[in-house]
């Protein structure tokens, strides 16, 4: 056996091992038996439909739905801003702030998640779904930061000065040139804080009200009962979406750029 | 007299500590096509910045057509800004890139297409409007750069090396073709650039800068001719400067002792500020020195040195001699008439006084 074909069976036990157990999920979500796990009995799509049918799951997903949104949005809007504060201008502290920014995703997940549940308890200010809104914020903004960032530093200041040159107010010109060749970092941006909140289970165990669940911790609180299978419906289903959004925000990306002749 | 397009009234810019830009004062008469011209560093693209208004001067005032401007954000100032790297909108076509400043401003949509496709023919690229961009080559996305810079009719049009990222072949052909149009349109033209046969090709008025400060500011010929520093003789074109001596002015020459030359008549529309005297400059264009064969008798009045070639730079139509003459080296540069010298060979340097100028103290 030589050493590359040692080194190629080493990479297919790699990914084996990696999408294995994902590829078992999604096999046994289609499985007919009422146990989650091996033999399959056939094949069938009710447990996609007793999902359907569980109030507390659907409860789940619209809660995830809204929370990943309203952070996408929120984590967005101040990310693009702080990356152009950071990239276009000068001001004192900058090298700070920008670390500062970045900084949550260097510290451990729980440490922040304890952090910010402890500050709450210090101000006495009770859980609620805008604080677990807030957390998410935190924490999916430096992904929103540096992918912005990136995107910034290689739009040049010419193209901006050019456009005032012409007669357009830095107003216009932000909407009408530096927003529209920003567009794909931002919609990146967007996806990304988006995955990150629907999938985030360690902040929100910490920070979600009583009563609130999200799709990942609703998972969680049903694997402490049994294993269902409708749980690896629900598993399915998941990876759908963490999987196909950035795909297909990737193909939409690429789609706009090549028109442009890029 | 008509108000200038473009007057500087001694601004000053500083960065902090450092001051970039010297008082400076400077007048663009309306339709004329000035140069700032300098080695990298010297505060051209400062200036033309806050010609602009992307930069605030320290100090001083800037006036467009007789208006103080200090004040005015650039996107009211109607000027035309052309960038070393094109700087066009990769979001929109060819078409959209040269319509953008039409939008901004008071023009039916039927005029704005006309205006366009004039600027288009005027650029010589008439039928790309569809194109993007990254579509199109690095010539033509500066014509278009320049097309949309030119369609708003800009009471100044300020261009900041805008060749230098094409190649040469390349750079000569817009050359040509920016200075046609300029001329074509009569607009007022502020021009960066470091390369000296371009501001000597394309300029009404040339001026040189160096480290903050003007060196001289004039016409082509007249910065060629009659250098105001020795800077300005070594940064435009190849010059030898020779240790001289003013022995006597009169009104028609300045008479100087140079070195190895011996006693040189210099005409006196060529002497700045010679002094009885005083040491002097004696400054000799390469192209001024001639090499001939050492039994060669020069022509009355021509003066004529002995030297030895150490080294022969073959450029094409010409050659590039460097000639040791005592203990220093002479530059010559010479068309190709029959073979070139060879390197080693003792030659016969001739120099007409008509074609000296004189600078005045010691060498620096
Ligand atoms: N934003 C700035 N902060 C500090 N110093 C600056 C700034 N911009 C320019 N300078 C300094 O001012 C001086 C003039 O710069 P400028 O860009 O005008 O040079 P230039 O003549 O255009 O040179 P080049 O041919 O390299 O473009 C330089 O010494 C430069 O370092
Ligand atoms: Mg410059």
């Amino acid at each position: 056996m030589n050493g590359w074909s040692f080194i190629r069976l080493h990479a297919i036990l790699i990914y084996l091992f990696m999408f294995l157990p994902v590829g078992v999920v999604v096999l046994l979500s289609f499985n007919d038996s009422q146990f989650g796990s091996f033999p399959m009995t056939g094949v069938s799509l009710r447990w996609f439909v007793e999902l359907w049918n569980n109030d507390a799951i659907v409860r789940a997903f619209k809660v995830s739905f809204l929370l990943g949104g309203l952070t996408a949005m929120i984590s967005t809007t101040i990310g693009v801003l702080a990356s152009l504060a950071l990239v276009r201008y000068e001001f004192p502290g900058k090298q700070f702030m920008s670390t500062l920014l970045i900084a949550p995703i260097l510290v451990p997940e729980v440490v922040l998640a304890v952090a910010l549940l402890l500050f709450l308890r210090f101000l006495n200010v009770p859980k609620s779904f805008p604080l677990l809104l807030l957390g998410h914020v935190i924490f999916t903004m430096p992904f929103v930061v540096l992918v912005v960032q990136a995107r910034l530093v290689g739009i040049t200041r010419n193209v901006e000065e050019a456009a005032l040159s012409l007669g357009a107010s830095p107003i216009q010109t932000f909407f009408t040139i530096t927003l529209p060749l920003l567009a794909p970092a931002i919609f990146a941006g967007a996806l990304f804080a988006f995955t990150i909140s629907f999938d985030d289970i360690t902040g929100t165990l910490f920070w979600k009200p009583g009563g609130v669940e999200t799709v990942p911790t609703q998972i969680f609180a049903m694997l402490r009962n049994s294993i269902s299978p409708e749980i690896n419906a629900l598993g399915t289903v998941m990876i759908v979406l963490t999987v196909g959004l950035p795909l297909f925000g990737a193909a939409l990306a690429r789609t706009i750029s090549s028109r442009r002749g890029a | 007299m008509t108000t200038p397009a473009v007057e500087l009234v001694d601004i000053v810019k500083r960065f902090g500590a450092i001051t970039a830009l010297q008082p400076m004062s400077l007048t663009l008469p309306e339709g004329s096509f000035v140069t700032l011209l300098g080695p990298s560093g010297c505060g051209k693209t400062t200036t033309l910045r806050m010609v602009a208004g992307l930069l605030d001067p320290s100090a001083g005032e800037i006036r467009i057509k007789g208006k103080r401007v200090n004040e005015t954000p650039i996107h009211k100032r109607n000027l035309g800004l052309v960038f070393q790297n094109y700087a066009l909108f990769p979001h929109k076509t060819v078409y959209d890139n040269v319509a953008f400043g039409l939008r901004y401003r008071d023009i039916e949509r039927s005029q704005i297409k006309k205006l366009v496709n004039e600027a288009l023919d005027l650029v010589q690229l008439p039928s790309l409007g569809d194109r993007y961009p990254k579509q199109l080559s690095g010539g033509q996305q500066q014509r278009i750069a320049l097309a949309r810079a030119i369609v708003i009719k800009p009471d100044v049009l300020l261009l900041d090396e805008p060749l230098s990222a094409l190649d040469a072949n390349l750079r000569e052909d817009m050359r040509v073709e920016l200075k046609r149009i300029q001329h074509q349109l009569g607009i007022t033209t502020l021009f960066v650039t470091h390369d000296q046969s371009e501001a000597l090709a394309m300029s009404d008025t040339i001026v040189v800068m160096s480290a903050g400060n003007v060196e001289q500011v004039g016409a082509p010929e007249e910065v060629y001719n009659t250098p105001s520093s020795e800077f300005v003789a070594r940064f435009l074109g190849a010059s030898n400067i020779i240790e001289s001596r003013t022995l006597s002015v009169d009104g028609e020459h300045a008479m100087v002792e140079a070195r190895d030359f011996g006693n040189v008549p210099v005409p006196i529309e060529r002497v700045r500020n010679a002094i009885t005297g005083r040491e002097s400059k004696l400054v000799i264009r390469a192209e001024f020195l001639t090499l001939n064969k050492t039994d060669k008798t020069p022509a009355d009045g021509v003066l004529s040195v002995n030297g030895q070639v150490e080294t022969v730079d073959y450029q094409g139509q010409a050659v590039r001699y460097f000639v040791r003459v005592g203990d220093r080296q002479l530059q010559a540069i010479n068309m190709i008439d029959g073979h070139p010298f060879a390197e080693g060979e003792t030659v016969s340097i001739h120099v007409r006084p008509r074609d000296c100028a004189l600078l005045p103290g010691a060498i620096t």
